[in-house]
């Protein structure tokens, strides 16, 4: 008679509630050390580029504050003789006086009195910036913060737009196989068959330039994975016994595949989407450095990246720097947390890769 | 064999005509009027009009993938907008650089990721592990540009050891001369991550039950090591570079921007910033082709390495 189950209202206080997964997973979480403090750098990058998108930092990132070239403030300015070797002097003696033979002689007086008209401000440029200046003298500590928003917001993204479309397909073809399935199959045949350099760029030939662009070209092009993933996912459970009885009390297809199915594979599609959204970074850096990317007037780690090769050539190398510096950290603590939260959402893969 | 040989041939034409349909109406639908891409800025209409009557682009939709069909099949694209050249010569005349500079890449990556792995693999969670680890989850953050940047820079521009770049007619001048430097850069960057995944089938296998039978039975961990664990880690292994092998001929396009080397990737690339469609055309629907035929190679290959597996 044990074996029978206690009534309703009773249980509650006989035994305590067992733990959701989610509970469990952020209890496991926060145990993992390196996983927690990547996520608090990741937290920091956040609101980072929420200041940025919101104006408070880097609004006026366009801004040329410095000398060309500045140098950052610990290396001191520059000492070594005038504003670059390429300065032209100042020409030497006397003033000659042209006005005899010059035809124009006549309106020099008008014109004097046109550019009196006019003030001039001489605005101080700094010789020195926190991480240096770019060739038009802006600081690239600003540069580097607007191109974290930039390339961020990209990734992330075009990850969940990647996500929407692999995860819906997925769902589609795991759950009801046959025709569905076989074309869905077919379509991803077809996007798997081609290289996926050569599917990016043909995209980019069409779908032209911009932040937007990049977001579109990304996810059209980088959801095959994530629609694998979710159709294995359906697939098994679909036949479960927890979909079957949601379907014996009468529940519609839709509401089996995405209040029953959805829930329990969502840490799968979490874990892929962060993956997915590190390499979609990646991926912007190189896009916006062929310039298949972001705009001229705006900033991401690849436009840096490409004005930072010309610039090393000169020995300026603090744009190299502080982009790469940057996308190092967020990227590493980005993957750090993505490792531990696979971890967490499922122990059994711990460690493995 | 033969039977599925037939039936796997059977099964890419499906694929092959969405790969078709994909290019054509890709191009189509969003890729701007070609004729006003060719006639210029200062074309007339009636210019623009007679080079529209040329493309075929007057007739109707399925006439126009008539055309694009038989420009396939006979490999007959005509000229590259851009340049003139004749888009069946150029697959000649630049896959060569770019498996110049791809097969070294690929031999090396696998031959250095592989002994690493094994060893990170068999001392799972020393420091040693820990380490390289760490090292490579930091190693894969930094953009691979990065790496292009300051190792063209520190190692051909500061130190003289590589020329900056170049590209010579002869093989073997190239193979001495202007491959070496961006091979190593390519490998340094590949190497991180095929550790990290090949660490993981190692570990696969070294977790299984045939391993403590053999150790139960006084083998010595050599044998343990290399004649069952590594020849079952193998078929993962083989899976992952036959997923690779297609990618050698479209090669590393940014090696090729960099070090301007004459490759497939490189005028890939030019061609999408012209707007160069039929080169983009011909390159995306022939490597296609080509994927598919490497997969299928791959897969008998598995029958040959592995008597277990069942073709079906």
């Amino acid at each position: 008679m044990s074996a029978v189950p206690a009534p309703c209202g009773a249980r509650d206080d006989a035994e305590p509630k067992s733990e959701g997964v989610w509970h469990a997973a952020w209890r496991r979480f926060r145990g993992d050390r390196v996983g927690f403090w990547s996520l608090v750098v990741v937290a920091a990058f956040v609101l980072l580029i929420a200041a940025a998108a919101s104006g408070l930092l880097a609004r006026d990132w366009q801004e040329e504050v410095g000398v060309p070239n500045a140098p950052p403030t610990l290396l001191g300015a520059r000492t070594a003789g005038p504003a670059g070797a390429g300065a032209i002097e100042a020409p030497r003696g006397p003033d000659v006086d042209l006005s005899d033979i010059d035809p124009l002689a006549p309106r020099y007086g008008e014109w004097d009195e046109r550019a009196r008209q006019y003030r001039t401000q001489e605005s101080p440029k700094q010789e020195t910036l926190p991480f240096g200046g770019d060739r038009f003298g802006r600081d690239v500590l600003a540069k580097a913060i607007k191109g974290t928003e930039i390339s961020v917001f990209v990734g992330v993204a075009a990850a969940l737009c990647a996500t929407l479309i692999g995860t819906l397909l997925g769902a589609l073809a795991g759950f009801f196989g046959a025709r569905v399935g076989d074309l869905l199959e077919w379509v991803y045949n077809v996007f798997e068959s081609i290289p996926n350099i050569l599917l990016i760029f043909a995209f980019a030939a069409v779908v032209g330039r911009g932040v937007e662009s990049v977001v579109v070209i990304l996810a059209l092009t980088g959801w095959t994975g994530m629609y694998r993933q979710v159709r294995a996912e359906f697939m098994k459970h679909a036949t479960r016994e927890y979909v079957r009885s949601a379907e014996a009390i009468g529940a519609s297809a839709s509401s089996r595949m995405f209040r029953h199915i959805l829930p329990n594979v969502s840490h799968v599609i979490l874990v892929r989407m962060s993956l997915l959204a590190v390499g979609f970074i990646k991926a912007e850096v190189i896009l916006s450095y062929l310039g298949l990317g972001v705009r001229v007037d705006q900033v991401s780690w690849g436009t840096m990246l490409a004005e930072a090769q010309s610039e090393l050539i000169l020995g300026y190398w603090w744009q190299l720097a502080t982009a790469t510096l940057f996308m190092a950290v967020f990227v590493t603590a980005f993957s750090l947390a993505t490792d531990a939260l696979r971890d967490a959402l499922d122990p059994k893969l711990r460690g493995l890769e | 064999m033969a039977a599925y040989l037939i039936r796997r041939l059977w099964q890419m034409i499906p694929t092959l005509a969405g790969v078709v349909l994909l290019v054509f109406f890709l191009f189509k639908a969003s890729g701007g009027d070609p004729a006003e891409v060719l006639g210029g800025l200062n074309a007339s209409p009636e210019q623009v009009d007679a080079i529209r009557q040329q493309l075929g682009l007057n007739e109707p939709l399925w006439v126009q993938l008539w055309i694009f069909v038989k420009q396939i099949v006979t490999f007959d694209w005509g000229r590259s907008w851009a340049t003139n050249e004749a888009v069946s010569n150029l697959f000649a005349t630049r896959l060569p650089a770019t498996l110049t500079v791809m097969l070294p890449i690929l031999v090396l990556d696998t031959l250095l990721a592989l002994p690493i792995a094994m060893a990170v693999a068999y001392r799972r969670g020393s420091l040693s592990d820990r380490a390289v680890m760490v090292v490579t989850t930091v190693a894969l953050s930094i953009s691979f540009l990065v790496y292009i940047i300051v190792g063209q820079y520190l190692f051909a521009f500061q130190l003289g050891w590589f020329p900056v770049q170049g590209w010579s007619e002869s093989t073997l001048t190239n193979l001495l001369v202007y491959v070496p430097l961006p091979v190593l850069l390519a490998v340094m960057v590949g190497v991180a991550p095929q550790t990290r995944l090949y660490r993981s089938f190692f570990l696969d296998e070294l977790g299984q039950d045939y391993v403590r039978t053999a150790r139960a039975k006084g083998m010595t961990e050599g044998a343990v090591l290399f004649r069952h664990v590594l020849r079952n880690a193998m078929i993962p292994i083989l899976t992952n570079i036959g997923l690779q092998l297609p990618g050698i001929f479209v090669g590393s396009f940014l090696i090729e921007v960099f070090f301007s080397i004459p490759g497939l990737g490189r005028e890939v690339l030019l061609a999408v910033n012209r707007s160069d469609f039929p080169v983009i055309q011909a390159v995306t629907v022939y490597l296609a082709m080509l994927t598919m035929v490497i997969n299928l190679l791959t897969d008998l290959a598995f029958k040959l390495a592995d008597p277990r597996v069942v073709l079906k």
